[in-house]
């Protein structure tokens, strides 16, 4: 069985806080990180592989610095990593930036499983691993909770806001994962020397079988209009800062009364 | 590729740097400076620049596709109802509709449309495509793309909106990628521009620190998908006529993906946190699962009370990531937000801040949730919780 799980490095958006006075962003000490949801595709083809005997191929499109993260997917049990890197595939919207990706994973070929993050962080669109399905021609299922092998289909379980539902399809499938069936494993020692050792190799656009105008900027519908930061409104707010948390407790009731919230 | 500063026109106001989404302007001699291996070209400080000192590479888009017209809604259904979300975006489409006098019109997908087409006319669509066959009982992806590209191809809408659900965020970007257009996640606000009839979709990013207006205004059809409770549906207007257009799709293929199982998610008793009126919601602050309980009780002492928590305790596992709130969780507009240990981050703030009234239980005095909160206490949830419910149990008792 041949997995790819396409991986994103993201700025570590928890840590990302607002100058309350300029109200700008302070990116300043935040981390460059794998997706956190990224990280539950990988583990689950991780259990795949521990179960059914796999080759997992780390991808990811980014910058050079991207690597740190097909190295930590190799410390975790990844055998392989693919960086696709080209300053052509800036300015990618999701479009071209599925257009890239399915490209990549054709060039790397063979495949029966392809995987991502339910979605990534930063931009928290959940739109590339559909729109790869879409390109690659072939199914897919999204939001993962499970993903197991029997009698030669893949079977998935996936929930929408009403239902939990099982599914089956047969390779090649593409599946998102928004949660693994266990905590994504840490790196072993022995994990950690293979992935100081390990090769990745780079693909840049003249490497892919596609035009360059659908890539990057030029191969881009969607255009940012403007940027700005959410308004903040300014709220009456009643704070409660008292030592005897009897007396606390008693003070925020009798507002609480006072306004309704609390009826009999 | 990045932006380009005309260091003789740059005036040094830095209003560029403040809007650069990935930190990749800063102020060098008194002039902005580009890194441009940081710089995504997206734009945004080309606008913002007051002396029109930032430009970038003219960009040559090759496929175009600007033929369409009327506003779209695809309707999405749960037990062969119209689902909350398909009403509220039916809502704000006949606005955006009326402004660019085009028609809003909905699609509807189902194994029989029953009087479906009469609710969602009622909602505001002025049109309703109808697609039934057995087939489409279920949500699949494959026949539902299949489906609605052959109409879209068709009959070629200016834009359309799909609930950003589990299954229309399956669903929006493979047609999308299909119809090879631009398609928006998540947007939180919609505008149109009537002389062009360009929809503004504007939506939260990095993590909801951030808010962008995206356009796609080179393909047809401009794609987006809204998140449920962000518009309000309009009143149901019985006394409304719409045009009903059945729609037969060619060459139906059989789906490669089957559904072997589903069970319904709620359990009897228990409400979804976006149906909730009354939400006691959890953060790191309550410190281990146990006290989630805590939670349980006051929310057991209002009707329609739900528990629900942040990201950081979905990441625990301290409660399901069905009842996470915030940007990558779930809107929620509660009558009443109890957050109780949770510092307030935007990440969660984005996904609650509509709440009517929030109440905030926090150690730190600090914490950014005191400031978007009408009652609040600092100090520690486990002392408390436990004497508030009982002051409020003795109340409703008495």
């Amino acid at each position: 069985m041949n997995i790819i799980v396409c991986l994103k490095q993201v700025p570590d958006t928890e840590a990302v806080k607002l100058n309350p006075e300029t109200n700008t962003l302070v990116r300043d000490g935040v981390e460059n990180i794998m997706n956190p949801f990224d990280r539950q595709a990988l583990e689950t083809a991780l259990m795949l592989k521990d179960k059914e005997g796999a080759k997992v191929t780390v991808l990811t499109m980014g910058l050079p610095q991207a690597t740190d993260i097909l190295k930590e997917a190799i410390a975790m049990g990844a055998d392989d990593g693919i960086l696709l890197s080209d300053r052509a595939l800036a300015g990618s919207d999701t479009l071209a930036t599925s257009i890239a990706l399915a490209a990549a994973v054709k060039h790397i070929g063979g495949y029966d499983l392809v995987m991502c993050g339910k979605q990534a962080v930063d931009g928290d669109t959940a739109q590339v691993g559909p729109e790869m399905a879409e390109h690659l021609g072939i199914p897919q299922i999204t939001g993962a909770l499970k993903v197991e092998f029997a009698d030669g289909r893949f079977v998935v379980v996936r929930e929408n806001e009403s239902s939990v539902q099982t599914l089956a399809c047969a390779a090649p499938l593409l599946v998102t994962v928004t949660r693994a069936e266990k905590e994504p494993r840490f790196a072993s020692i022995k994990g950690k020397m293979k992935a100081r050792k390990a090769v990745i190799s780079t693909l840049t656009v003249a490497d892919l079988a596609i035009d360059t105008k659908l890539v990057g900027l030029s191969g881009s519908p969607t255009k940012v209009k403007k940027v700005f930061t959410p308004e903040v409104p300014v709220v009456e707010s009643e704070i409660i800062n008292e030592e005897d948390t009897d007396k606390a407790v008693d003070m925020l009731f009798d507002k609480l009364v006072e306004a309704k919230i609390i009826t009999r | 590729m990045a932006v380009f500063v005309d260091r003789e026109k740059c005036i040094g106001c830095e209003s560029c740097v403040a809007v650069c989404p990935v930190g990749a302007l800063s102020m060098q001699d008194g002039k902005a400076a580009v890194d441009a291996e940081q710089c995504i070209s997206c734009g945004a400080c080309i606008n913002e620049c007051p002396v029109e000192a930032i430009s970038r590479e003219a960009v040559v888009r090759e496929v175009k596709n600007n033929e369409g017209s009327d506003l779209w809604v695809m309707a999405e259904l749960e037990d062969s109802e119209p689902v909350g979300v398909t009403y509220e975006l039916l809502g704000v489409t006949a606005e955006l509709a009326k402004k660019a006098g085009e028609k809003c019109c909905a699609v509807l997908i189902a194994a029989d449309a029953a009087d479906i087409p009469q609710k969602l006319i009622a909602a505001g669509a002025d049109k309703v495509y109808v697609i039934t066959d057995s087939r489409y009982a279920d949500y699949n992806t494959d026949l539902y793309t299949d489906a609605f590209c052959q109409l879209a191809e068709a009959y070629k809408p200016n834009a359309v909106l799909f609930g950003a659900t589990a299954d229309g965020r399956d669903f929006a970007p493979r047609v999308a990628a299909r119809l090879h257009t631009g398609l928006c996640a998540d947007c939180t606000a919609l505008d149109i521009a009537a002389e062009n009839n360009i929809v503004e979709w504007t939506r939260p990013a990095l993590g909801g620190n951030i808010l962008a207006t995206i356009l796609c205004d080179e393909h047809r059809p401009q794609m987006g998908t809204v998140r449920p409770k962000v518009f309000k549906a309009a009143a149901a207007d019985a006394s409304r006529t719409g045009e009903i257009i059945s729609f037969t799709v060619q060459d139906v293929k059989a789906s490669s993906v089957e559904l072997l199982h589903k069970e319904a998610l709620t359990t009897s008793g228990s409400i979804k946190i976006e149906d909730a009126e009354v939400i006691c919601s959890g953060g790191r602050g309550m410190g281990c699962v146990d006290n989630f309980k805590l939670l349980e009780e006051l929310a057991a002492l209002f009707e329609n009370g739900a528990i629900a928590g942040s990201r950081a305790v979905v990441d625990e596992g301290w409660i399901g990531h069905g009842q996470q709130v915030g940007q990558s969780g779930k809107t929620v507009t509660p009558k009443i937000y109890f957050a109780c240990g949770i510092s307030g981050a935007i990440q969660h703030i984005s996904g609650m801040n509509a709440s009517d009234i929030i109440i905030a239980i926090n150690k730190d005095a600090n914490a950014p949730i005191f400031k978007i909160a009408q009652y609040g206490i600092v100090g520690d949830i486990k002392e408390i919780l436990p004497k508030l419910i009982a002051k409020i149990k003795a109340y409703k008792e008495a």
